[in-house]
Parts: structure tokens; C-alpha cells; sequence
């Protein structure tokens, strides 16, 4: 770090003069600018790249010119602030303010002008929806993260000792880069009914109907539909837990492997007491990751059956009582019930951040 | 396990009942890629497995119809009629680029100035500050819904673009933050000495040495974020909406087709398709660094 001397400081002055207003005035014109959104789409996200790219990294430049005028222990005292000072104050706007902000509102009244106890809660333990929306977000945890790791294990074993490693694993990782939306039409589909004597133009229909079966509305009675659209979320979840499971596979070591089928140990007796203890903290890590995603996913939910037939889940009511009825007290209850149901998580991953010693 | 010159038996049975799982796997996407190129009359009467059997039937019409806007005709003020097209996937698949690609850049510096700060200096508070980033990594980004879009709402940058893309940034940061100080935290020392013996200041540091070392880091994070703001609907929904039809992107567009017109299979699935085949085509040409953000650690909100 190195020290300025009084004529670089002249310099360094003089370029700091020149170089923060320019900064300035393109950061703030440039922000009010797309506030008001006058341009074409194209313009405005070459713009938005441009003027996202260069305000950031200009701001950055002009506080480093700036500080680099105090002293050398004022700089290293500032010097800090300066790189980790922006991630912070945009987290604390956008994650840390607003989960205060939300466990203030669950206690406040629908438009949140007056308090209202504990009467949002009382709500979201007794209603009748409420209480199916929790029950389905149980069967979501459960069968969810519980087909989409036995799966994604299943097609890791298979896959290392298959001669398609590779192309097989992309095909199951595929659906990992659709959208929720874009599965839930590609499933609707699959899932489509017509009437007896109809020609069924949905596969799983004319499969019933070719085997001497009845077509069914599969997404019309609960509780069953709510598996058929837990499908969906495992073939979307199944292609993460293959990758992680699999790099996790390859570091098993094949010495022991060796050493157990020498001594006579049959394949499963291998899998089930050598391969599966090794990568057992892979596979908590991925059924915890999976169960996050069960608990927070409501686009399955919103964009298949909208909550109608009893498929109602946590996410989706959280929403329709925000957006829809614009019950700012339950919805924010509901994230803060959603936010209690992870916090073993957030308790687990600021313990092992403590025992790091990086510091 | 390579395969050698010959397969055991065992192998075979194994890559042929891989075989079959792969195909159950990819059936459903392949039914919706082969009705988007049949017409709508092949596709309301008969199944996409028989699009083979009647070759004719097939059209590039469905995507001329849902990129440029269902036609239909009004009648003008004059008594003529006068053709227009509805909204389309086409504005929604620009919308998106929009929304995307700003909220992939902006964390990405941010984030990198940050986890180099963690991972190499010492200042009051570090613990602490990087405690919170762990903390907030899975906090469910629904409990900032309504408070965010209370602020926005006062400072009117409800249904703008920029309001969506600080927050795509804001919910990307712990994340970006985390996978990119796991990165710059392994730099050797020794390298960061010699730069500092040689008169480096944290700035040039951080410009010429720490970020084109970490573009392995830094390209994980951009492909996991570009697929992820690509794909969701619920940000969107939430701070796109005041912005009018011009600004729905794709999730949100196909989730409002899928409503209105939900028995038109064949617009339907055309939407679908188009509005997976850019996340489609990013996935499987940079797959690799896609894995490797999975792999560190990318549970979030």
C-alpha cells in the first residue's frame, strides 16, 4: 500500500476533481433517465448494460481516488468500506431491513395501520385453506425431496457405470434450465384430458385409455393431484441432485471399493456400507437444498391449478393474500412462518462459518 | 469406468435401463417441441406421438403466430376493419433480455468487491458483516415482497426496469457474494505479497490481479444468475406488474397464455419452447460452469 507523495496527491486530487462529477452526473442521469423509461426495449437494455457496467465500476474508481488522499492509516482504515460497503448496504436494503419490516407487519392489521396481536397467526393455524395449504407443503418436503434424491442417486450410480455417462446425465440435468412456468405447460400437457371415446391428445390419457382404462382428470381430485404436480418438481430437482451426488461419487475411493470385492462383498453390500456412508454429507446437503426449494416454490402451484382443487401450498397463499386480497398482515405472517421453517439452516450454515478459521 | 473394448453384461443392462430413464426424462419436453410445429387442427385431434404419420401437418405457423402477436381484426372508427396482433412472445423475449442480463452485471462487481474485501483485508465488523451474507443466503426472498415494493411504490420505481434489476441484484448478492469469496479467499498469498512489495494499491489490486483471476468464479455465478432471474416468475410478478403488458417477460407472458388459452395446445407449447431456448442454449454450452456454481453452494432465496 503504497504511499501517495504530496505531488501524485496534487495529481490524484486533480483527477478526482475531473473524474467524480463525471461520474456523478452520468450515475444520476442515467438512473432517472430509466426511471421514466422513454426509450425503445433495445435502447434501453444496451443502455442499462452500459450505464450498470460503467456507474459501477466508475464509483468504485472515484472513492478509491477519493481515499487514497487521506494518510496512509486513514486509507487503510476507510480502504475496506469502500469495497465491501455497497453488497452491504444493497443486502441490507433488499434481505435484512425488509425481514424486520415483515415480522413488524405479521402483527399489524390487512393494510398495516393498526396492530392486530397475534391475529394473523391465529389465522394461518386455524382456516381451513390454510390448514390444506400446510398439509400439502408437508407432501411437497416429503415426497419431493425424498423421489428427487433417490432418483438423482439412482441415475449417478447408473450413470458411472454406464458406456453414456455424459449424454445421459445432460438429459436428466436438462429440465434444471426451464422455468417452473415452462414445466408446468410442458406437464399440463403431458396431464391433458378429453372425455371417453375422445382422441387423447395427452400421453398419460392415451396410455390409460390403450391399456383398457378410463382417461382421468389427474389435476381435477385431491389429493392426488397434489403428487402430480410434485412430479413436475422432481423431474425438475432430480437433474441437481444427480450432478452434486455424482461429483460426490467420483470421490469415493476406489481402493476401498477394491479392497471390499476382493474380500468376497457383493455390489450392494458395497453400496450400502462403503459408497453411501462417504457421500452421506452430499446427500444432506442436497435433500436440504431440494427441501428449500419445496418450501419457497410456488409456480408450480400458481401457474398449474392456481390453488384451486386442494393443491393450495405455504408459497402460493403467501402470495394470493399479499397480491391478491392485499393482506399485508397474513402474507407477511405466512413469509415469516416460511423464514422460521428455514432457520435450522440459516442456525447450521452460521455455525459451520465459525468454526472456519479464516480470520 | 471407461468402456473398454468390450462391455460386461452388467454394463449393458445398466446403460440400457439408463436408456429408458433418459427417454422418460425427456419425453414430456419432446411432446412439446414436436406439437409447436404442428397445426392447430392435428393437434386439438390427434396425439404429438402420430405428428410422424401425417407429415403434412406440419407448420411453422405457430411461431409466426405467438413471436408476432395473434392476428385478429378490429373495426375502425370509419366502419373498415383494420388487422392488429395481440401481445406476443416476441416483446416478452426482449423484455426479458431487459430484465436479465443488467441483473446478471451489476452484482457480479459488487459482489466481487466485496468477497475480496472478506477474504483479504481485516476491518471492524468483518465476522459479522459476512455472518449476515451466510445468514441471509436462504432467507426466502418472499419476506422482502411487500416492504420492497413499499419503497418502490414511494420512489416510483414500480414497474421499471431498474427496480427490477436492483432487485434481482439485491436477491443475487448473498449468493454472488459467497461463491466469489470461497474463489478469491484460495488466491495465494504469495501472490498478493509480491503485487503489494511492488506498490499495488487495494484498487489496482482488485482491477488488474483479483478479477481476471476469478472469471472461472465470476462465470458460474453469471450463467446460475442469468438462469435463475430468467426463469422466475414471482419477482416479476411482484415489481414488473405496474409496468403494463410492454414489460412482461416470458415466464410471466406464457403463465397469462396458459390461462386465457389454455386448450390451444399448439400456441401454447410454441410459447413454451420459446421461452426456454435461450436458458436451453446457455445450459448446454457452458454447462460446465453452470456444475460448478451448483456445486458451490447455491442454495438461494
Amino acid at each position: 500500500m503504497q504511499l501517495p507523495r504530496d505531488q501524485e496527491r496534487k495529481q490524484l486530487a486533480a483527477r478526482t476533481l475531473v473524474v467524480g462529477p463525471i461520474t456523478l452526473i452520468v450515475a444520476i442521469s442515467g438512473f432517472l433517465l430509466l426511471k421514466n423509461n422513454p426509450m425503445s426495449q433495445i435502447l434501453t437494455t444496451l443502455f442499462a448494460i452500459l450505464w450498470g457496467t460503467f456507474t459501477v465500476l466508475a464509483l468504485f474508481y472515484t472513492m478509491n481516488l477519493i481515499v487514497q488522499l487521506f494518510p496512509i492509516q486513514k486509507y487503510n482504515k476507510i480502504i475496506p468500506f469502500v469495497f465491501v460497503g455497497p453488497a452491504i448496504l444493497i443486502i441490507g436494503w433488499y434481505l435484512l431491513i425488509p425481514t424486520v419490516r415483515s415480522l413488524v407487519l405479521s402483527f399489524m392489521n390487512r393494510s398495516s395501520t393498526s396492530f392486530a396481536g397475534l391475529a394473523n397467526y391465529k389465522y394461518i393455524f386455524t382456516d381451513a385453506t390454510m390448514r390444506t395449504a400446510f398439509g400439502n407443503t408437508v407432501l411437497w418436503l416429503l415426497f419431493g425431496t425424498a423421489f428427487s434424491v433417490f432418483f438423482g442417486l439412482l441415475t449417478a450410480l447408473m450413470a458411472e457405470r454406464s458406456a453414456i455417462e455424459k449424454l445421459g446425465k445432460t438429459l436428466v440435468f436438462l429440465p434444471m434450465a426451464i422455468s417452473m412456468v415452462g414445466a408446468g405447460v410442458i406437464w399440463k400437457f403431458m396431464y391433458a384430458y378429453k372425455p371417453l371415446g375422445a382422441n387423447q391428445t395427452g400421453l398419460l390419457n392415451a396410455i390409460m385409455v390403450g391399456l383398457g382404462g378410463n382417461p382421468q382428470n389427474w389435476l381435477g381430485s385431491a389429493p392426488m393431484n397434489n403428487f402430480f404436480l410434485i412430479v413436475i418438481f422432481v423431474w425438475l430437482q432430480t437433474g441437481f441432485s444427480l450432478v452434486v451426488l455424482s461429483a460426490a461419487l467420483k470421490g469415493v475411493s476406489d481402493e476401498i471399493k477394491e479392497a471390499a470385492r476382493i474380500d468376497g462383498a457383493k455390489e450392494f453390500t458395497i453400496l450400502m456400507r462403503i459408497v453411501l456412508p462417504s457421500i452421506y454429507g452430499s446427500i444432506v446437503t442436497v435433500s436440504t437444498t431440494i427441501m428449500l426449494a419445496a418450501l419457497k416454490s410456488f409456480d408450480i402451484v400458481y401457474s398449474m391449478t392456481n390453488g384451486l382443487y386442494g393443491t393450495e401450498v405455504l408459497a402460493s397463499q403467501q402470495y394470493k393474500q399479499m397480491f391478491k386480497f392485499l393482506d399485508y398482515g397474513r402474507g407477511s405472517a405466512i413469509a415469516v412462518v416460511i423464514l422460521l421453517a428455514v432457520s435450522p439452516v440459516i442456525y447450521y450454515n452460521l455455525k459451520e462459518f465459525n468454526k472456519r478459521e479464516v480470520f | 469406468m471407461k468402456t473398454q473394448v468390450k462391455m460386461t453384461r452388467g454394463a449393458k443392462i445398466i446403460t440400457a435401463l439408463l436408456i429408458l430413464f433418459c427417454l422418460v426424462w425427456t419425453i414430456p419436453t419432446a411432446g412439446i417441441l414436436i406439437t409447436s410445429f404442428r397445426d392447430s387442427d392435428a393437434t386439438a385431434s390427434s396425439g404429438w406421438w402420430t405428428a410422424f404419420l401425417t407429415p403434412k401437418d406440419f407448420t411453422l405457423g405457430n411461431y409466426d403466430e405467438v413471436l408476432g402477436g395473434q392476428r385478429y381484426t378490429v373495426g375502425t372508427g370509419s366502419g373498415g376493419t383494420a388487422a392488429r396482433r395481440g401481445a406476443s412472445m416476441g416483446s416478452a423475449f426482449l423484455s426479458s433480455i431487459t430484465v436479465t442480463l443488467p441483473s446478471v452485471i451489476i452484482p457480479i462487481f459488487i459482489a466481487a468487491a466485496a468477497a475480496y474485501a472478506f477474504a483479504w483485508m481485516s476491518f471492524p465488523g468483518r465476522r459479522i458483516l459476512f455472518g449476515m451474507v451466510i445468514a441471509l443466503l436462504v432467507v426466502p426472498l418472499q419476506i422482502s415482497l411487500i416492504p420492497i415494493l413499499r419503497d418502490y411504490q414511494k420512489i416510483g420505481l414500480n414497474g421499471t426496469y431498474l427496480g427490477i434489476w436492483l432487485a434481482h441484484s439485491g436477491f443475487g448478492l448473498p449468493l454472488a457474494t459467497y461463491i466469489l469469496f470461497n474463489y478469491i479467499s484460495t488466491i495465494p498469498r504469495s501472490i498478493l505479497e509480491s503485487a503489494f512489495i511492488d506498490g499495488a494499491n487495494h484498487f489496482t489490486m482488485f482491477a488488474r490481479l483479483i478479477i481476471p483471476l476469478s472469471v472461472p468464479a465470476l462465470a458460474s455465478f453469471a450463467i446460475f444468475q442469468f438462469i435463475w432471474v430468467w426463469n422466475d416468475l414471482l419477482v416479476a410478478l411482484v415489481f414488473l406488474s405496474g409496468g403494463g403488458q410492454l414489460m412482461e417477460v416470458v415466464t410471466v407472458r406464457l403463465m397469462n397464455m396458459a390461462g386465457t388459452r389454455g386448450s390451444d395446445w399448439h400456441l401454447l407449447t410454441a410459447g413454451a419452447f420459446v421461452s426456454m431456448i435461450l436458458p436451453l442454449t446457455v445450459f448446454l454450452s457452458l454447462q460446465k460452469y453452470f456444475v460448478k456454481g451448483l456445486l458451490a453452494g447455491s442454495v438461494k432465496g
